[in-house]
């Protein structure tokens, strides 16, 4: 479906993740912030959100709270302190990136 | 000669090992495989030692039983895998080279990656994962006097992923029916998850099960450390949980072999195509059962689907021939539900579990999302059909790799797109 977010028009999921990441910028990721409930996105924030999109762009896998500690050097209490609750669920829907799905 | 090497005789490395035997020209091939214990167990079996309904013997054979002749068995541990060279260092520093290496490594519990439970372990922390934990379990439970007992899951992926599940609501029928002391039990199962279970239609089904069978549900609840001493979970966003006994699935991880080897992920699991269960690294290396990264579950079921595929892709592989055979992600798992009744779930990953009937669309004689007797027997039943079939290679009749739609309630169902 369509959605407005920051005055543009993207296609997002019923949940609101973008489906083309081609159609994410900053202004977008810091509107779905405020959505969520995170007011401002600050430097420790935007370290998480580039090292997810990096990563998956690099390994064609979204990065698990593990690899998130381990490659990116954030630590899991921090992760947890930008993005409370579902972190990662937080975090790559701020980044314009799919919904991470436990497949098993 | 080349050789086909199998780094593993658990339930995939010893399907493997059967499977080949009976399709590679022996002319030309030989096959080696490799693991560093003398025992096989039937894993499946483990949850139903705590509760008194299986023993040791139910769930033990000797490896060298259950390898096909004509396959060079050798018991060590491995030290290295150096993918470069094509070749394997054993434990004793002796050097076994490959032509094709299929790693079936499996996966172990981690009870270290999560602060604080090596201190209450084996006292008030168990697990049932391994033959060790769930015979020390059943020990623990036999004298019980009651109290809070919590079901808890460290961090996804785990193998068998239903098995807690099954754990808690045996627990509720062990303390009701053969303890008689339900009342003074707590039960309480704390996951990760945002839901009972990963698939969603399987996990509003059994969600139902825990008000029935007052079981308390936390869910979301990303476990930061134990403190043993005063006996409680805490969350990484400070949440609380007290026990008086924990039952915990630790951190799952891949050998460390792997790791040594540097050709794993943070979690030691092997990077693997999801359909052809080709390494992604090296071509001459395959993947298969809970070694994978695949998004499959880490369960019997798979590891067997996947050999048929994996065995017709090696054939092709020596062959010079492209890698046809595709792997769906089919799993097919009993859940355990107390009582002497059990759910069945037939799914692959694109299509989560359904209602219906297998194996025999409209007739069953099981049926799927849904508690019946016969679901029962047909777990308990399914400890010969390993023994005497899955491990041996042989197909179950109606039972194919790829998971069958016919006899599946589908409609209305979103296809799981991100897999």
């Amino acid at each position: 479906m369509e959605k407005v977010i920051a005055g543009y028009s993207v296609d997002v999921t019923e949940e609101g993740y973008l489906t083309n990441k081609g159609q994410w910028n900053k202004e977008i990721a810091e509107a779905i912030a405020k959505e969520i409930g995170i007011d401002e996105l600050t430097e420790g924030h935007w370290k998480v959100i580039e090292f997810i999109q990096k990563d998956l762009a690099k390994t064609e896998k979204m990065p698990t709270i593990r690899r998130v500690k381990n490659a990116g050097g954030i630590e899991t209490k921090e992760l947890y302190r930008l993005f409370p609750e579902g972190p990662l669920l937080k975090a790559t829907k701020i980044a314009g990136l799919s919904k991470p799905v436990s497949c098993v | 000669m080349k050789r086909i090497l199998i780094l593993g005789a658990g339930t995939a490395g010893t399907m493997m090992a059967n499977h080949l035997v009976k399709k590679v020209n022996k002319n030309e091939w030989l096959i080696t495989i490799v693991d560093q214990y003398e025992k096989h167990y039937y894993q499946p079996g483990f949850l139903f030692i705590p509760f008194g309904i299986y023993s040791e013997k139910d769930v033990i054979k000797e490896k060298t039983d259950l390898l096909p002749k004509g396959v060079e068995y050798i018991q060590a541990s491995v030290e290295l895998i150096e993918a470069e060279k094509k070749q394997v260092i054993l434990g004793d520093a002796k050097t076994i080279p490959y032509d094709i290496l299929i790693i079936a490594t499996g996966c172990e519990i981690v009870p270290g990656e999560v602060e604080g439970v090596d201190q209450g372990w084996r006292k008030d922390i168990f697990d049932f994962y391994t033959i060790e934990g769930a015979v020390a379990l059943r020990d623990k439970l036999k004298d019980w006097e009651g109290g809070k007992l919590v079901v808890h899951i460290s961090e996804m992926p785990i193998k068998c992923p239903v098995a807690p599940l099954e754990f808690v609501f045996l627990a509720d029928w062990f303390f009701r029916e053969k303890k008689k002391n339900r009342k003074k039990v707590e039960l309480c199962y704390v996951t990760p998850l945002d839901s009972a279970f990963t698939k969603q239609k399987c996990a509003d089904v059994l969600s139902d099960y825990f008000p029935q069978k007052n079981i308390d549900l936390i869910k979301n609840f990303s476990v930061s450390h134990v403190d043993a001493e005063s006996r409680k979970l805490v969350s990484l966003d400070d949440r609380e949980v007290t026990y008086d006994l924990l039952v915990t699935i630790p951190v799952n991880m891949g050998s460390k072999l792997i790791a040594r080897s540097d050709l794993g992920d943070d979690l030691n699991f092997v990077p693997t195509d999801k359909h052809t269960l080709q390494s992604k690294a090296y071509e001459n290396i395959f993947v298969i059962g809970d070694a994978t990264d695949i998004p499959a579950s880490k369960a019997g079921s798979v590891a067997h689907f996947e050999a048929e595929i994996l065995t017709d892709n090696i054939l092709s592989y020596i062959n010079n021939k492209p890698l046809t055979a595709s792997f769906d992600g089919h799993a097919n798992c009993f859940i355990e539900s107390g009582y002497n009744k059990a759910l069945l779930i037939d799914f692959n990953y694109e299509i989560e579990p359904v209602e219906g009937t297998f194996p025999l669309p409209g007739i069953g004689p099981f049926s799927l999302l849904k508690e019946t007797r016969i679901n029962h027997l047909g777990k308990l039943a399914f400890r010969h059909i390993y023994w005497n079939m899955l491990l041996k290679g042989i197909p179950i009749p109606t039972v194919s790799p790829d998971m069958k739609k016919s006899g599946k309630k589908l409609e209305g169902l979103a296809v799981d797109v991100q897999s």
